[in-house]
């Protein structure tokens, strides 16, 4: 180990922002720090995370066997395991093994998510030699419409929450005759529980500029957006660093890869609304306006951004794109069940004990997620519920976790797959306190723009306290049915729309909570209005 | 437009800006981080110049400035923290964390009498699976429990 012979040792220790926030650059300096003291051979190179987010900081050494992690690994660590000659990948308490072979990796179907946690993000070389713009190359000898197709016979759907096929909005912009066309990708991310396009952004941010290469090629675009949240500064910069370098090597600008395409791209930084997530309020604040939701039609595929046909797919969405290509429709469309093709980037957060990325096919339940991958609550005590598909989302009863996670059996459930996202909770969990914050979630975050939206939260507030109060709980419990059916019907968008789900899903199945005097969460109140509902 | 000392310095800090973002379309959005960047927060003072700078009425550009959470009419704290109240981070105690706050003399918004520290809520950092997380100042922390909290406020304020 402490051998001047030994070559130079490679080891990976993430800078994906889940990482740094329970270390990692801490122990990337004390790894570095004994490199530079000369007493250990060295290099650390910042990888994405391999979203195995419990084990973080994972430090990875490059062996003849493979890549040996180690993790949970605290900065003070460090030099313990340097000389227990982690650098050989010796045994260690910290030891996990061979990290392809682990069996939590081993055993998913990696296929958007592929390279991230492997490559260096920003390194053009790890890009490419892992397999980076063979999609681009591929999709470049074709003629747009046939970009089109084959995208359209691979069944990708987008990824974002609605599930509406990639290639048939493709297909809508390619058809306009317009000379300026967009291509804007929603990186908004603004549910909570779903991290994946942040660890794309972080971890992968070519595969997201060549699958937007991509779609400028197919419909015929010449300039793109994307659109970060601003609670993601790494995504932010990361993604701007890629672009650069994108640009050094001819993957963005004039002529791409030699060929015809001309094409750049440009990343704007979102002001903390949950609703700019919504696609045509996105729009409206890329071009600098309120982020209020347009009436659709027109839709945005004909008259999108500035009033030109443009093509919103979601960070996912547009990352799978170049896999598609290169590997071809048929690989991509094998995989699923149903009519939900490929894989699904599943989120596991919340009180879980095994949180992160589960990449595989379509048609896996819940339990084995929650059960086999999540190895059950963090707490250590019984899992109650799990809210899947963002704070619109339904919360799930342990006896529905049996369901496939498609987006058909979903929807015929009364609940839905949304972004993947799923947020686990022990028995501690008051659900009233749950259907509360949906309202006063929606309360805060509506745009404004119709009533049922604006109005019914703030009033679905009042009522869910008066109803766990005792005041008339049964004229109460029938005016929140009424309010949800309102704002079910009456919305303009999902935000309203989709919110009565949370809350209904949560008076379903957990209505004890609602009658039995559980005592409430400390809430933040919101604004209240006048006047009663 | 008066010409006292502050408005001549917002005013030419706006002018600085807008020139840097020319030619970015609806430039309304950077234009604004930028200015909070270098002031703070987006002063009453900036939104006349603005409107005249992009060709925007006054009224549309109090009305960006008033929708997203992000910009500031008055100053924050030196150093904000902001904590996690999103559903992933409730499931493992994020309300405790603000209740900690409030009982530190710092409730959901306010700054601290001594402009050390403003807290403030924020729903979801996309670290959901290692909550509950808290920001401060741009830096992310996973698993911050009461303890962890403290220090960050503490160290926030001594810095
Ligand atoms: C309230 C609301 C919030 C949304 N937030 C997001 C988001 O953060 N990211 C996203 O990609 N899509 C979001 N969507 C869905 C978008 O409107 C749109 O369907 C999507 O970006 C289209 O891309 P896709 O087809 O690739 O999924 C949201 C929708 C609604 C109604
Ligand atoms: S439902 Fe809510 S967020 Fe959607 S348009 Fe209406 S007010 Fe705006
Ligand atoms: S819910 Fe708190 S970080 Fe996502």
């Amino acid at each position: 180990m402490n051998n001047p012979s030994h070559s130079t040792a490679t080891v990976y220790v993430p800078r994906d922002s889940a990482a740094r926030s329970v270390g990692a650059d801490e122990v990337a300096q004390a790894l570095q720090h004994a490199g530079g003291r000369g007493d250990f051979a060295l290099d650390v190179v910042r990888n994405g995370s391999r979203g195995m987010l419990w084990l973080e900081p994972l430090v990875e050494v490059v062996t003849p066997q493979g890549r040996v992690g180690y993790g949970p690994v605290a900065p003070e660590d460090v030099d313990g395991l340097l000389a227990a000659g982690m650098l050989d990948g010796a045994d260690h308490p910290l030891r996990l093994g061979i990290v392809d072979e682990l069996p939590w990796l081993a055993r998913q179907n990696r296929v958007t998510f592929a390279r991230v946690g492997v490559t260096d993000p920003l390194s053009a070389e790890d890009y490419e030699a892992h397999g980076g713009l063979a999609g681009l190359r591929a999709a470049l000898e074709l003629a747009p419409a046939d970009v089109v197709a084959e995208v359209t016979a691979s069944g990708l759907r987008g990824r974002g929450g609605a599930g509406f096929p990639a290639g048939i909005k493709w297909k809508t912009v390619l058809d306009c005759a317009d000379e300026l066309k967009f291509v804007c990708c929603n990186a908004d991310e603004g549910d909570s529980g779903t991290f994946a396009d942040r660890m794309v952004m972080e971890g992968d941010p070519f595969m997201l500029i060549e699958g937007m290469t991509i779609a400028a090629h197919a419909v015929g675009a010449s300039e793109g957006y994307l659109y970060i949240r601003s609670e993601y500064p790494d995504a932010v910069a990361t993604m701007r660093r890629a672009i650069g370098v994108a640009r050094e090597h001819g993957w963005l600008g004039k002529g791409i890869l030699g060929s015809a395409l001309d094409f750049d791209l440009h990343v704007r930084v979102g002001a903390g609304a949950y609703i700019c997530g919504e696609e045509t309020s996105m729009l409206e604040s890329l071009e600098g306006k309120r982020g209020m939701v347009r009436a659709k039609p027109p839709i945005p595929a004909i008259e999108g951004l500035f009033g030109r046909p443009t093509v919103v797919n979601n960070v996912l969405t547009l990352a799978t794109v170049p896999v598609v290509m290169a590997k071809g429709a048929q690989a991509y469309e094998r995989l699923g069940v149903e009519r939900s093709r490929g894989t699904q980037v599943f989120q596991l957060g919340g009180n879980i004990a095994h949180g992160g990325i589960v990449e595989t096919a379509f048609g896996i339940t819940l339990r084995e997620l929650i059960e086999e991958y999540g190895g059950g609550t963090h707490s250590g005590r019984p899992v109650r519920t799990a809210q899947v598909g963002g704070p619109l989302g339904a919360y799930l009863p342990e006896s529905m976790f049996d369901l496939p996670m498609d987006y058909e059996a979903f929807a015929a459930a009364g609940a839905m797959v949304g972004h993947g996202g799923v947020v686990v909770f022990d028995d501690s969990v008051d659900m009233a306190a749950q259907a509360r914050f949906a309202m006063e979630f929606c309360a805060e975050e509506s745009c404004g723009k119709c009533t049922p939206c604006r109005v019914g939260a703030v009033r679905g507030v009042e009522v869910i306290d008066r109803i766990v109060a005792g005041t008339h709980r049964d004229e109460n419990l029938a005016l929140l049915e009424d309010l949800c059916d309102l704002m079910t019907e009456g919305s303009l968008c999902a935000m309203g729309g989709l919110t009565p789900l949370p809350v209904r899903s949560a008076l379903t199945h957990f209505p004890d909570d609602f009658l039995g005097g559980r005592r409430l969460l400390e809430i933040h109140p919101v604004q209240a209005t006048e006047g009663t509902a | 437009m008066t010409t006292s000392r502050s408005d001549v310095t917002v005013e030419s800090v706006v002018r600085r800006v807008v020139a840097r973002h020319r030619g970015e379309r609806g430039a309304l959005l950077p234009v604004l981080h930028a200015v909070q960047a270098e002031l703070g927060h987006v002063p009453q003072e900036a939104v006349p110049v603005l409107a005249e700078e992009l060709n925007l009425s006054r009224a549309d550009v109090h009305g960006v400035v008033t929708f997203y959470h992000d910009f500031r009419r008055e100053p924050a704290g030196r150093t904000t923290v902001r904590i996690c109240r999103a559903e992933a981070c409730q499931a493992l105690g994020a309300d405790q964390l603000v209740s900690y706050a409030r009982e530190s003399g710092l409730p959901l918004g306010e700054t601290a009498a001594d402009g050390s520290v403003t807290v403030e809520q924020v729903f979801c950092l996309g670290n959901c699976a290692l909550g509950p997380s808290v920001e401060a100042n741009g830096r992310l922390y996973g698993r911050v429990g009461p303890a962890r909290l403290g220090s960050i406020l503490n160290g926030t304020v001594s810095s």
